[in-house]
């Protein structure tokens, strides 16, 4: 399985990113998409990278979901650059047989992202000014609850029926 | 030895550029000791490293611990913590 990644300032449509990712050996697709919030007066949001590093991030944390979870397909898209409040921003989707793989891996890709791949949102509001958007302490949290998990202990349990 | 840094986010903002070759002396061993370095050179640098709490750190594109050891590295980013997603 070899996972996408995309670095991008296009919009991107998460029906197709899902319908390619069901070409695979896949009986069970999840995806996240992220959309700019457009609340306080937020009208534009740029996003900063690092780009020599952040798609070695990415595939690190692709790398790991892979090594967690049985995966038929692993798609990352994230956009860099100005948006605006409605426009999507990052795109996670995971293929597998059965959907707790596929559901567990997103779930674990779009966590790590926001802890381990070095990007920055800067908000730009209606009255003219704007502000650094702020690491939020419960993103380090959700990132650290998958440590607990051991990884064959992810995909050990039985299925109860069907997918 | 020559270091190129790079700045991302309100560290470029506050230092005035999105980065600079550096050859700081010998005594400085680690990305702490850097940023203090740095820190002595003017009031954006000042403001920039002001709380190193805020201040992430990659070495040769690798995340790194404020102690980790330059140890020769060619590379150094200096950023506040993550925000993407």
């Amino acid at each position: 399985m070899m996972p996408v990644i995309r670095l991008q300032h296009a919009v991107f449509d998460p029906v197709a990113e899902c319908a390619k990712l069901e070409l695979g050996d896949a009986g069970a697709v999840a995806s996240f998409t992220g959309l700019v919030r457009g609340e306080g007066g937020l009208v534009a949001l740029e996003l900063e990278h690092y780009p020599a590093m952040t798609e070695e991030a990415l595939k690190r944390i692709a790398a790991d979901a892979a090594g967690r979870w049985a995966l038929a397909g692993l798609t990352i898209v994230h956009r860099v650059g100005r948006m605006a409040p409605g426009e999507r921003i990052v795109f996670v989707g995971a293929a597998s047989r059965h959907r707790g793989d596929a559901i567990n891996a997103m779930h674990f890709v779009i966590d790590w992202l926001k802890t381990d791949a070095p990007f920055w949102k800067r908000e730009e509001f209606a009255d003219g000014h704007s502000a650094w958007v702020e690491a939020r302490e419960g993103d380090a949290v959700q990132r650290e609850k998958w440590s607990d998990r051991t990884k064959k202990g992810c995909r050990g349990a039985a299925p109860l029926s069907g997918k | 030895m020559a270091i190129d840094l790079l700045y991302f986010a309100w560290i470029r903002e506050a230092i005035g550029c999105d980065g600079e070759t550096v050859d700081p002396p010998d005594n400085v061993t680690t990305a702490a000791e850097l940023i203090d370095w740095l820190s002595a050179r003017g009031d954006g640098y000042a403001d920039a490293f002001a709380d190193k709490g805020r201040i992430r750190v990659a070495i040769d594109q690798e995340f790194a611990g404020l102690e980790k050891p330059l140890a020769g590295a060619r590379e150094v980013a200096l950023f506040p913590p993550v925000t993407g997603g």
